[in-house]
């Protein structure tokens, strides 16, 4: 029987290209070409499967040129005709997860080939794409490529062949609202029993009905006077004064800082720049300024537009960070800000 | 942390890039930005114009910030 064939898809990263220096990496094909974590998904197809092509995409030009991109990697996957499509995985890097989920589902919807994907549960593609493609849940790095590839090849290869898919809990994959019925080994008050003795002893234990998560805030009232508003800056891009020195983390941040900014009408090379590692630095480093607008707010200040701008500055690294630690950080900050009488928030992302 | 300076009752904007990360995380006025490792600039650009773009942007915010919403909303 021949083999099955697979399109995978990588960012620069994974394919040894290069760092965030090279994320603007616009889509390349490589035919008959097994990249980077291809050849650990080649060992687990056990002679099923080959990749017939690789297609390899820069994480900031997949997500700032998003139409292009898309419209460029499935004429690629179009061409190649594969019988499954394979993306990432993707681990907990957010603009690499959003790119894998965004062209898995493409490639699913658009061309009807089956595709599959895995990155870690907190990935902003996570919650995007789990409905609309098959996605193995992963560890948050690397690190976890063995097991993240033992669960996608297995996977791959029944969509491939049109098998049946199992239950969630069985493949491997993120819940995605498909409800599959199978038998367990025990029947349901054993297990019931099983977790509630886990619990009262502080073992680990794993619901099998998890309550939805609807984290929503509803948004406050508008500001009313401008003029007299006190206004704060906050960002997850990392701008602190240059030298960094509260040694805020690269990636995976443990706390925040909080700086002062009286007299400061601009950000330059000279006093700040950027503590993120997950994009080029290049650009924040040379003015800070293109991540929080400082210049810009004093002058508005100075205009009479807007009351004054808070002379504290809260700042981390919004890469690869827990969704807890940023939610904790954030939480104190805020208490601060509303002590101080800030009136309103700009938040900026990079 | 967009969400958690809401929940203490501050109204926020997000500024960012790759807005359908701030819809899925659940920011309540959000403002689209230039690139990733540039939100509020463009290197290409010279100072003056660089400049004014970021205005520009923060103006944006600013109307955000003043306009009520009542779901979420992207200030294009």
């Amino acid at each position: 029987m021949a083999k099955i064939k697979v399109v995978h898809y990588i960012n620069q990263f994974f394919a040894q290209i290069g760092g965030e220096e090279k994320a603007d990496y616009p889509a390349e094909l490589r035919v008959g070409e097994v990249v980077g974590p291809g050849v650990a998904l080649t060992q687990n197809f056990n002679d099923e499967a080959e990749i017939i092509a690789t297609i390899i995409c820069g994480d900031s030009y997949f997500n700032e040129n998003l139409e292009k991109a898309k419209a460029d990697i499935l004429a690629m996957v179009k061409e190649q005709n594969p019988d499954v499509f394979i993306a990432g995985p993707a681990f907990n890097a957010g603009r690499y997860g959003v790119a894998c989920g965004t062209i898995a589902a493409a490639v699913q919807e658009e061309l009807g080939i089956p595709a599959v994907t895995g990155m870690y549960v907190e990935n902003p593609g996570a919650d995007m794409f789990k409905n609309q493609v098959y996605m193995i849940s992963t560890k948050n790095s690397a690190a976890g490529m063995r097991d993240a590839v033992k669960k996608l090849a297995p996977l791959a290869l029944k969509l491939a062949k049109g098998e049946k898919i199992g239950a969630s809990a069985e493949e491997g994959y993120m819940p995605n609202g498909v409800r599959v019925n199978f038998f367990e080994k025990e029947r349901g008050s054993k297990r019931a029993v099983k977790m509630l003795l886990n619990k009262l002893n502080d073992k680990p234990f794993t619901t099998e009905y998890p309550m939805p998560d609807f984290d929503r805030v509803d948004p406050n009232p508008a500001v009313k006077d401008l003029a007299h508003a006190k206004i704060a800056l906050v960002t997850s891009g990392g701008i602190v004064p240059k030298g960094n020195p509260d040694h805020i983390e690269s990636s995976s941040a443990s706390h925040y800082g909080e700086y002062d900014i009286t007299g400061v009408m601009d950000l330059t090379e000279e006093t700040y720049e950027t503590a993120h590692g997950g994009y080029d630095p290049v650009y924040a480093n040379e003015d800070s300024d293109r991540v929080l607008p400082v210049d810009v707010l004093r002058d508005m200040e100075k205009e009479g537009v807007i009351g004054e701008l808070h002379h504290l500055f809260y700042t981390t690294v919004g890469n690869g960070t827990a969704v807890a630690s940023a939610k904790a950080f954030a939480a104190e900050f805020s208490q601060k800000l509303k002590a101080d009488g800030v009136d309103a928030v700009i938040l900026t992302s990079t | 942390m967009v969400k958690e300076v809401e929940r203490a009752g501050i109204p926020v904007v997000h500024i960012c890039t790759v807005t359908p990360i701030s819809m899925t995380v659940g920011a309540n006025r959000i403002v689209p930005a230039i690139a990733i490792p540039h939100p509020l600039g463009n290197p290409a650009l010279d100072k003056e114009e660089e400049k004014a773009l970021r205005r520009k942007i923060v103006e944006k915010a600013l109307n955000a910030l003043t306009t009520e919403v009542d779901g979420q909303t992207i200030f294009e």
